[in-house]
């Protein structure tokens, strides 16, 4: 594998059967040391099978995985010394206390940060004595966090950190993945969070049904859409999408899901012309949206499907 | 502290903060010692009920059996006598005239008994003179009763069902929570994990072989005969033997009802055949050597050699190895096909 001499990670032809279910269908990527690299797709879209797959936790059924220059196999222990990794779930034990479970964690690192360190960093400290049974969701989410961190790791793999955490306890895990960021440590994180992505992530690849359908930075990708703004409405009866993308400032025309989505220059040169020509076509509004292009409208435009049910 | 350190002091953690788990391997073996126990001391000792039923000689029957201490002696009608007997208040009816009429139920050993001294006693009151004398020494061997047999059953199936949950379960259970998974994704070596569950077994063996052997001690007075470092050798290679078959249960489920059951089909059968309350001389013939096989019953039988026959280090060698065989392979089986993802 040739790939780049500064590469974390270098993926090539990664395939995944589970029996009969294609959990992933030829990923490549690569991701530079020092950069957050984020992986968004749908639920089952396969990104915790690849990032599984890249943790070596799970053999791949077909390709190559390369992490911080090596293969899993051969000197794994070695590898796992500069990996954090936080699942999408794990049950820690219930009857340990936090401080309990970062201790044991930190014992399995030859460079671990002090225990009491990392709780205060996720926010943990009156937290310490408490047993794991006694924690919130959200907590527990911290403390999952608190182990990928406490062997101060080059490379940190994180499934959907964010889900289940309030707005404060996910701006702090923002702060601490642009702390290692600014220590130049690679990041690997899975979202459904586009506002998360666009923030955090150097770069995106977006997957669906096992393959990458999008890759590069998020500005890059919003900017592929054409327009800067996005206009989703809906009619009763419903119309069909002939003249919508001629109407002015319009980019892009498409559909999201029960709904008609315009990639826009501004939202005042559109909707006063898409007003009248849904009158022209007797079709009442039934729902008018406007909101600035993100990931999910570039979702939207390659599948023509939300990528969250409530988004 | 070391990995295996912190990981040790997890596993004992976690068992004492699981009241349950605690009861299940200090309490109940010592209150399943303490009811059988308290059963069979009864029995043997309780006078044999023998009830008089009206006839010419009815009174001074009642007073030849009184003399007895060994007869607790009633005299009753004919119905009140049937109702003793059908509800097991008596053992023994005896009536007749200058014949004497036993009523009692043959297959049953106290009636048996009862009738041969009720007979002998009313003979010799009678005038029945023995031609020879009798001198009788009567001992309390160390190792005969119930009770002493009952005990280092109870060590053995104590040993065996505390070191496959103990292993078995926790593990399936990490398993389940993905927690195994985790904990493959750090350094850890994955050889302390499983030492910390053999650490952590062997302090609790050594409390739960203490607690009854004390019991039996304090309660009921039995007494290690034998060696105690070949008790504690002995139920250490029981402990490893059983920790393997537990984690051979538990080397591939995900599920903790596929555990139990699992561990249930490998134990129902020890706690029948190897001897716990009852001694494995009532199978028939051709099972014994599958009998003798099972670990429990190795287990069982050396501990009974040490705290009933004064056994010591080299008379239980031979079980020793035997356990010692079943840890190693075992341990070499699980640790081929254990899953950690
Ligand atoms: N252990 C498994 N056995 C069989 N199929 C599996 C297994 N794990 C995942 N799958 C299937 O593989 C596909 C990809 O699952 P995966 O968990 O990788 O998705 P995901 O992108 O992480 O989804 P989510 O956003 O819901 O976490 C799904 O169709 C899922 O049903
Ligand atoms: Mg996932």
């Amino acid at each position: 594998m040739g790939g780049l001499v500064d590469a974390a990670i270098e993926v090539r032809g990664l395939v995944k059967h589970y029996g009969k279910v294609v959990a992933v269908n030829g990923i490549d990527l690569d991701v530079a040391r020092g950069e957050c690299f984020g992986l968004l797709g749908p639920n089952g879209a396969g990104k915790t099978t690849a990032v599984e797959v890249l943790e070596g936790l799970l053999p791949p059924t077909a390709g190559e995985v390369r992490v911080l220059g090596s293969a899993w196999g051969q000197g794994g222990r070695r590898l796992r010394q500069r990996i954090g990794i936080a699942l999408q779930e794990t049950h820690l034990a219930d009857r340990l206390t936090v401080g309990e479970i970062v201790r044991i964690f930190a014992s399995f690192y030859d460079h671990a940060r002090p225990p009491g360190e990392v709780i205060a960093t996720v926010g943990l400290e009156e937290k310490r004595d408490a047993w794991v049974m006694k924690l919130s969701g959200g907590q527990r989410q911290r403390l999952a966090i608190a182990c990928a961190l406490v062997g101060e790791p080059d490379l940190l793999f994180l499934d959907e950190p964010t889900t289940g955490l309030d707005p404060a306890s996910r701006r702090a895990l923002w702060e601490i993945i642009e702390g290692m960021k600014r220590r130049g440590r690679t990041v690997v994180l899975t979202t459904h969070y586009m506002e998360e992505a666009e923030r955090l992530c150097d770069r995106v690849a977006i997957v669906d049904h096992g393959k990458v359908i999008a890759l590069g930075t998020p500005a890059a990708l919003i900017g592929r859409l054409g327009g800067e703004q996005v206009v989703e409405f809906s009619t009763a009866p419903d119309v069909s999408g002939d003249g919508l993308d001629a109407l002015p400032g319009v980019r892009r025309a498409g559909r999201a899901g029960d709904r008609w989505s315009l990639a826009v220059d501004t939202v005042h040169g559109t909707v006063p012309a898409l007003l009248d020509h849904l009158r022209g076509r007797g079709a009442a509004l039934t729902a008018l949206a406007t909101h600035q292009a993100s990931l999910e409208d570039v979702f939207v435009s390659l599948t023509g499907r939300t990528l969250r049910d409530d988004a | 502290m070391s990995p295996l350190g912190e990981m040790t002091l997890a596993r004992l953690r976690e068992f004492y903060r699981e009241p349950a788990a605690v009861f299940w391997t200090f309490g109940f073996p010592a209150l399943l010692a303490l009811a059988l126990g308290v059963a069979f001391r009864e029995g043997a000792t309780r006078p044999a009920a023998v009830v008089v039923t009206p006839g010419p000689r009815q009174a001074e029957r009642v007073d030849v059996l009184s003399r007895d201490p060994r007869f607790a002696v009633s005299a009753a009608g004919e119905g009140e006598a049937a109702a003793a007997f059908r509800e097991g208040r008596a053992v023994l009816e005896v009536g007749g005239g200058e014949a004497i009429r036993f009523r009692y139920d043959p297959i049953h050993p106290d009636a048996e008994v009862a009738r041969m001294r009720a007979e002998a006693a009313i003979q010799q009151a009678a005038g029945r003179a023995d031609p020879l004398a009798v001198e009788t020494d009567p001992v309390t061997a160390r190792g005969a009763r119930y009770i002493e047999f009952l005990v280092p059953g109870l060590i053995g199936m104590n040993i065996m069902s505390s070191s496959m949950w103990g292993i078995g379960w926790v593990m399936v259970e990490a398993r389940k929570r993905k927690l195994l998974k985790r904990l493959v994704a750090t350094p850890m070596r994955r050889g302390d994990y499983f030492l910390s569950f053999v650490i952590a077994r062997l302090v609790f063996l050594a409390t739960e072989v203490a607690v009854i052997v004390l019991f039996g001690r304090l309660v009921f007075d039995v007494e290690v005969q034998g060696s105690l470092p070949a008790l504690a050798l002995v139920s250490l290679a029981g402990a490893m033997a059983f920790a393997g078959l537990g984690l051979v249960t538990a080397s591939r489920t995900s599920s903790t009802e596929t555990v139990s059951g699992l561990m249930n089909l490998a134990m129902l059968p020890m706690f029948v055949l190897s001897g716990v309350f009852f001694s494995t001389v009532h199978f028939p013939d051709w099972m014994q050597p599958v009998i003798h096989v099972l670990p429990l019953t190795v287990l069982n039988d050396a501990l009974r050699a040490i705290v009933n026959q004064g056994a010591g280090p080299i008379e239980v060698a031979a079980p020793f190895l035997a356990l010692a065989a079943w840890t190693v392979a075992t341990f070499a089986v699980a640790l081929r096909v254990f899953k950690w993802t």
